[in-house]
């Protein structure tokens, strides 16, 4: 009897591995990959989190975007290592005396992944497609509706007014109104062209929510750009992502045949896999592990800083920091020096305004506000606000281009505060888990924060910061010069002149500084991103924008 | 049986509903959200709103908790909107699920097929050098913490000397064929023999450092278990009787032994998912455990949801699961 079980049991199993077998086959192409046709050469790139999706419209975290940017091109480009704008699927653009209509001559050789012509029906099918949002869509086009304000159910709220294909390689864009981020705000991932057809046959705007999310349309997950390098598969359950070659790309090839993305959440991990050979390279290394993996042998590419990192200040929350000389009290206190120094990366620059000297607009006048603790103290002494107690607030669990390790640089900025005498009452929040809440809803007295530019333009800096009077995290709207200063940047940002928009955005930023002092700038600090000594062509870039079609792996 | 297997399902899902409630409001107190995590530094009061009402997070909790339970119960829990941004987060479930399984089941067969015939011999060579040896052995187990043994394997093993794999479950390059999840079935079942050694060299790791507590706790137990039955008047009876020392081993000592010892292993595989969430984020293996600590740190709720109730059933299921293996091996419970 008991044999009799046994026997069946064994039968059972047999038959239902073999009818599994059987329905399992290999998808392996005949002959196999590794080896046989020639030598295949692979950038593996070791990613902190997993994409949103591959659809850039859609897009908001650098995890995305780094993939994305191999895959699409935009109608203006970036020229490599710098922040500078450069034709890249249009050749040339103009704009008539008002600025509001935008002619661009398009290139002629040009073809989609899918095989579809790029010609100014399809730039105005692109612009009309990333106008026209269902009201998800609204939200997750995040940087449309940063960009342009608006979408098609709003049209009064919106910079794009429509487009027109003029000639067959000829497309003109109107906007509602001047602003120095037209056309620049083109170079901007998320405003890449992507292949009509493909859009409307994989539902491109069927994008809906799903309980607290986004659930995206199919197209968001096979995406047809022009650019270097077409997608292949994303491997959800390896957090792998493959791309490879697109053999008619109008430029040239790029230097590696495939690039491989794949998801590594922890830092340590990362490096453990570049130190092991298994990636080449991974972004934003820790500051502290850079000589560390310089004497491994590794290449730590040190991009210019484009950012700024500032110790914001709200009024709102704490009267006495209306007064211009409490403002300017806390200033002279910080040893913004000794900051750069130990505390930041090499490179590390102390501010002398809200943006970065790369960015038109600088004021290379200024100097930066020096290290005097006595001056400090007189000056808090004037405003009477001796021994004041200001609530003083960093992020945790978060490490950003501008701030690597938010802590540290609390802690110095608290010794100087104190060493004035100021009591600093410490806050403390994780960047998700309530802190960016608490900043723009005005909690604290002074915080940690910072920007990283998104397209070189003035503009994109202090007018984010102080551009709308009624929500901005300095509450600008309780000082008497808000409003002017909101009035300033808007008037300056629709000159037309380049050189004119530049002059008004340099005397403004001196005003910013003496007169106004809405914030503490404190200092630029270049991101980084590290690579195996193999690896060649990496050209880092101020935006962390690097585009991997030059790079390769030697001997490999 | 089939009426004690349903009173235990229908205690489950009352288990399953109450602790949805508690989880729901626990995470509408966490201050922070979704919220912030998308937006990050371009985070403005209008912006905020305007999310907060597409994602229907300005509602009040209970109007949300009917919301969500409402979906649920339709098989739809939310988009993930940090461990796999976009995809349902059962889905991101059962896409992490296969490599937890495999994670543990390799784990837990290691802890048992070390664990029983130490425990069993340790216990025979009471006193021994051998037993004081592997109680030892054991104590380590249990006392080092487990992200501990992880690193330190990950550290000497995959980077120091670079035997295996640092992270993840197989190299991407390998272009392996999925058809089950379980990537070393696959790799035999396509006969991709290289995909399936892959996998099993992206699981020695972290299987050992996942299988010491398992291992020490089966082996005490055993061991325990062997001890006692070894004094126990039966045995002294059947060694009376002349029975063969295989026979009295296989029929009357590890019999009886093993059944603390079958409760222990079903124990042990339902906190495997603790050991695992340490495990798999120290070898970023992308498995149930890690996708739970990121939804944590990200503020995936729909995913952190998902997983802790999927957690909770498979701990009762396990427990059911191992009643029943109880019930096979005491005959005497099979009758109550």
């Amino acid at each position: 009897m008991r044999a009799i079980r046994k026997l069946a049991s064994v039968a059972v199993a047999g038959v239902l591995a073999m009818t599994v077998a059987s329905c399992a086959e290999s998808d392996r192409g005949e002959g196999g990959e590794g080896g046989g046709e020639g030598e295949e050469t692979t950038f593996t790139f070791g990613a902190a989190g997993a994409p949103e999706m591959f659809d850039p419209l859609y897009a908001t975290d650098g995890e995305t975007f780094r993939v994305t940017r191999q895959m699409f091109e935009g109608l203006l480009g970036i020229k490599p290592g710098s922040a500078e704008v450069v034709p890249e699927l249009a050749t040339e653009w103009t704009s008539n005396e008002e600025g509001t209509e935008w002619t661009f001559t398009l290139r002629d050789d040009v073809t989609f992944h899918d095989g579809e012509p790029f010609n100014a029906e399809a730039v105005c099918a692109n612009f009309e497609r990333m106008f026209d949002q269902n009201e998800a869509g609204q939200v997750a086009a995040e940087y449309w509706g940063y960009v342009m304000g608006g979408f098609a159910n709003a049209p009064e709220d919106s910079l794009y007014q429509g487009c027109e294909a003029s000639d067959e390689y000829e497309a003109m864009v109107t906007i509602s109104r001047a602003t120095s981020g037209f056309p620049t705000m083109l170079t901007l991932e998320s405003l890449s062209m992507q292949s009509p057809k493909a859009m409307e046959e994989g539902d491109a705007n069927g994008i809906a929510t799903e309980g607290e999310g986004f659930s995206f349309p199919d197209y968001a997950q096979n995406p047809q750009g022009t650019g270097p390098f077409k997608f292949v598969e994303y491997d959800q359950a390896t957090g792998a992502i493959e791309l490879e070659t697109n053999d008619d790309y109008w430029g040239e090839a790029p230097a590696s045949d495939k690039l491989v993305f794949r998801v590594i959440p922890d830092e340590s991990t990362r490096r453990q896999e570049l130190e092991a050979g298994s990636i080449d390279g991974y972004d934003l290394p820790n500051p502290a592990d850079w000589p560390g993996l310089e004497e491994g042998g590794n290449q730590v590419e040190v991009r210019d800083p484009f950012n700024i990192f500032y110790l914001g200040l709200n009024p709102e929350a704490n009267p006495q920091l209306k007064d211009l000389k409490v403002r300017q009290a806390l200033y002279y206190a910080l040893d913004r020096d000794q900051l750069v120094s130990t505390q930041l990366p090499e490179g590390a620059q102390v501010a002398t305004q809200f943006m970065p000297s790369t960015v038109s607009g600088y004021n290379s006048e200024l100097q930066p506000y020096a290290y005097d603790p006595d001056k400090a103290k007189q000056l808090l002494k004037e405003a009477g606000a001796e021994g004041m107690t200001l609530t003083f607030a960093y992020p945790t669990e978060v490490s950003r281009p501008y701030m690597p390790d938010p802590q540290q640089l609390y802690e110095a900025l608290r010794t100087n505060l104190e060493a004035v005498g100021i009591r600093v009452d410490v806050k403390t929040a994780s960047w998700n888990g309530g802190y960016l809440d608490n900043v723009t809803a005005g909690k604290y007295d002074a915080y940690l924060l910072g920007w990283t530019g998104d397209y070189d333009a003035a503009f994109n800096f202090v007018g984010t910061f102080f551009g709308n009077l009624k929500e901005n995290d300095f509450g600008t709207e309780v000082m008497p010069w808000g409003k002017q200063l909101a009035d300033d940047l808007q008037a300056a940002d629709a000159i037309v002149d380049e050189d004119e928009r530049a002059a008004e955005f340099e005397r403004i930023n001196q005003q910013i500084m003496e007169e106004y002092l809405p914030g503490l700038p404190i200092s630029h600090s270049p991101p980084a991103l590290v690579v195996g000594g193999d690896v060649e062509g990496v050209i880092p870039s101020p935006l962390t924008a690097e585009e991997f079609d030059t790079v390769s792996v030697g001997g490999r | 049986m089939v009426r004690f297997i349903v009173r235990r399902l229908m205690q489950m899902a009352v288990v399953l509903a109450v602790l949805s409630i508690l989880l729901f409001l626990w995470l509408k107190a966490l201050p922070g959200g979704p919220v912030s995590a998308i937006l990050g530094e371009r985070a403005t009061p209008a912006r905020r709103a305007a999310l907060e009402t597409a994602l229907g997070l300005d509602q009040p909790v209970y109007v949300q908790y009917s919301r969500f339970i409402t979906r649920a119960l339709q098989g739809d829990f939310g988009a993930s909107t940090g461990v796999l941004p976009g995809e349902d987060a059962f889905q991101v479930f059962l896409i992490r699920l296969p490599a937890t399984v495999e994670l543990s089941f390799f784990a837990i067969l290691v802890a048992i097929a070390l664990g029983i015939p130490l425990g069993y011999f340790a216990a025979k060579r009471h006193g021994s050098p051998l037993d004081s040896g592997a109680v030892v052995l054991s104590l380590i187990g249990v006392a080092v913490p487990v992200f501990f043994t992880a690193f330190l394997l990950k550290y000497f093993v995959a980077v120091e000397w670079n035997l295996l794999p640092v992270s993840g479950r197989q190299d991407p390059g390998l272009e392996a064929t999925r058809v089950t999840g379980f990537f070393v079935l696959d790799g035999l079942l396509t006969r991709e023999w290289d995909a399936a050694w892959d996998a099993i060299k992206h699981l020695i790791l972290p299987t050992l450092a996942l299988a010491t507590i398992p291992f020490a706790v089966i082996f005490r137990i055993t061991r325990a278990a062997v001890l006692d039955t070894l004094d126990a008047d039966y045995v002294r009876t059947a060694e009376a009787k002349g029975l063969t020392a295989s026979v009295i081993r296989r029929r009357h000592v590890l019999r009886n032994a093993m059944l603390p010892v079958v409760t222990t292993i079903g124990l042990q595989v339902g906190g495997l998912l603790a050991g695992a969430i340490l495990t798999e984020t120290v070898f970023s293996f992308p498995g149930i455990g890690d996708a739970l600590a990121q939804s944590y740190r990200e503020k995936d709720y729909a995913v952190l949801q998902v997983l802790v109730l999927a957690a909770a059933a498979i701990f009762v299921i396990v427990n059911l699961l191992v009643d029943i293996a109880y019930a096979v091996i005491d005959p005497r419970i099979r009758t109550r």
